[in-house]
């Protein structure tokens, strides 16, 4: 466990680190001393530089924040529906927020309006899940998740629908906001701020979540108000998910794969791996958003595709290793 | 004679369509080992998790300690009672000391952390049930036996008065059946009271001073092992014949 303890600063360095180099990349080279007049001193230079740097900042802490909102969200589903293989897509609520959203875009309409019905699916889609799944008053984990992914297939159809009638130079937008794109670039705060405040309430609950993972009743023989824990991981994590689907799209595999990275180096202890999967989870976001946007400049690749490519290869390996030190 | 530590007055238990007890009054007080004897389906787990306060009784009332169990907090009630499962999943990586860990949720506040004697106490639990040196190594590496010693001592760390068991001798082999069905004991002649769903009816007349017959219509047999136990109630019990032997001065009882 002491051993574990170390990480959570390693991944803040690393979190620093990957921010730094999204500031230094791109087309327009940065040096240092401008990235720290910049980012010191008073904006009252309106150089170039600091121009660029102010859009390459709210760029990366937008990848940060999302990537950490993913990754906290996907640990809290895993524990809610006791799945590995759950990730925060896997109940539908980034499914109601592409359609809105779609929608949206085939009414031609964007910004606020975008980000509103965004939101507004995913709240919806949140409802309905939980709604279907507590039935009558019965509400357990097997059931949610097949309440959940049946209308994520539902919701998948809507997305095709939408798809197929809409005119084809909507298509492009649409394709690159269901691949998960952040060069709109929104303010970060709201998803910091939510990803912040997601830290605060699900970090106490930690030792309940070490518990909860070994199943409702070995929790409720331990003390643990099951059905009030869970109620709580569900809104959080819907909440989260939904932040990160407005401020991105939808971005794969950071949700599935950082948590699972984490449990693999060690972090079990829920208290340590939450914190730890937000750091790892925003820093694999802001590395993959700065590798979409240099590698095939001035062309931008949606970042869904370079995160796939850095965690695939990097999950395989700690599975293989893992299985081999057994 | 002692107040009860876990008593229930006229309690009624049913699960679907099937009646497992009414009006049942029990009394397991301190210094007693119950076992709970019944065919397949007859509703051990669930008059266990009823007692245990996990799910509400149809009928009657449950005192722990002569509080009313469904006053209590989940957490409070974890601090006095406890409950071996009949089987624990492990869907996620953990070390066999974190699990063991576990059973000292109850009574640590919200904000603290596992201390130095916490950890200590683990590894003497994780030692009396023959699992030192596995500290570090995975759940889901453990043979079931392994795990089944793991759950206990899950327990032992909760380290709760009164222990309820859902068979805790499965997966074991006969020296850690008997090894587990002693630790207990032990705990028993410490101050503890034990309730357990065991299917050997031989350990229930080894190790068990009281017996409770669930007949899988409602109709419960309690009280006295050594009053309640022969052929003829057991023969009927699982509906298949019975005979007792007596080998060593012991009774022993085998299917004929």
């Amino acid at each position: 466990m002491n051993q574990a303890r170390l990480y959570l600063p390693l991944l803040f360095v690393l979190a620093i680190c990957s921010l730094i180099l999204a500031l230094l990349s791109g087309s327009v080279a940065i040096r240092w001393s401008e990235l720290w007049t910049a980012l010191g001193g008073p904006q009252t230079d309106l150089s170039t530089q600091s121009l660029i740097l102010e859009l390459r900042l709210t760029r990366a802490l937008s990848a940060f924040a999302t990537g950490g909102l993913l990754s906290l969200a996907g640990a809290l589903m895993q524990v809610l529906v006791r799945n590995p293989l759950a990730d925060p897509y896997v109940l539908g609520i980034s499914g109601g927020a592409a359609v809105a959203a779609l929608l949206a875009m085939l009414l031609g309409l964007g910004g606020v309006w975008l980000t509103g019905s965004a939101f507004g699916g995913a709240l919806f889609a949140m409802a309905l899940v939980f709604g279907l799944a507590r039935g009558r008053g019965s509400w357990t984990p097997t059931r949610l998740l097949l309440t959940g992914v049946v209308l994520a297939a539902g919701w998948g159809a809507l997305i095709s629908f939408i798809l197929a009638i809409s005119p084809d130079s909507n298509m492009r937008g649409m394709l690159f906001w269901l691949m998960g794109d952040l060069s709109y670039a929104h303010s970060p705060i709201p998803a910091l701020s939510m990803l912040l405040l997601g830290l605060l309430v699900s970090w106490p609950l930690g030792r309940d979540l070490n518990v909860l993972i070994r199943g409702e009743l070995q929790a409720g023989a331990l003390g643990i108000d099951s059905s009030r824990v869970q109620t709580i991981l569900f809104l959080l994590a819907s909440l989260l998910t939904a932040t990160a689907v407005v401020q991105a799209g939808s971005i794969g595999f950071v949700g599935l794969v950082i948590p699972h990275i984490m449990r693999l180096i060690g972090l079990t202890d829920h208290r340590l791996l939450l914190p730890a999967a937000a750091l790892a989870g925003g820093s694999l976001l802001v590395l993959a958003d700065t590798l979409a946007r240099t590698i095939l400049a001035p062309q931008q690749l949606p970042v869904g595709i370079i995160t796939a490519l850095l965690g695939v290869p990097l999950f395989l390996y700690l599975l293989r290793r893992e299985v081999s030190s057994r | 004679m002692n107040p009860p530590l876990l008593e229930s007055h006229n309690l009624g238990v049913r699960i679907g369509g099937l009646q497992i007890c009414r009006d049942a009054n029990f009394e397991f007080r301190a210094g007693e080992c119950w076992g709970i004897l019944g065919i397949n389906g007859a509703g051990k787990t669930t008059l266990l998790h009823t007692l245990a306060g996990l799910r509400p009784p149809e009928s009657g009332q449950i005192y722990l300690n002569g509080n009313p169990l469904q006053h209590m907090s989940r957490r409070s009630i974890a601090r006095q009672l406890g409950l071996m499962l009949q089987d624990t999943p492990d869907p996620f990586p953990a070390t066999v000391l974190d699990t063991a860990l576990i059973g000292r949720h109850p009574h640590l506040s919200r904000w603290q952390w596992e201390s130095a004697r916490d950890i200590e106490r683990a590894q003497a639990v994780l030692g009396q049930v023959h699992l030192q040196g596995f500290e570090q190594r995975q759940v889901n590496t453990l043979s079931g036996g392994e795990r089944r010693r793991l759950a206990l001592a899950t327990l032992l760390v909760q380290s709760p008065t009164m222990l309820l068991l859902d068979e805790p001798t499965n997966h074991l082999d006969l020296h850690h059946q008997h090894q587990l069905l002693t630790l207990l004991r032990d705990r028993v002649h410490n101050g503890a009271s034990i309730v357990m769903v065991l299917h050997d009816i031989n350990h229930v007349v080894r190790y068990c001073d009281h017996v409770i017959l669930l007949c899988g219509d409602g109709e419960i047999i309690q009280g006295l092992q050594s009053e309640i136990l022969n052929a003829e109630v057991l023969s009927r019990l699982y509906r298949h014949p019975v005979i007792e032997v007596e080998l060593q001065q012991q009774r022993f009882f085998t299917s004929a």
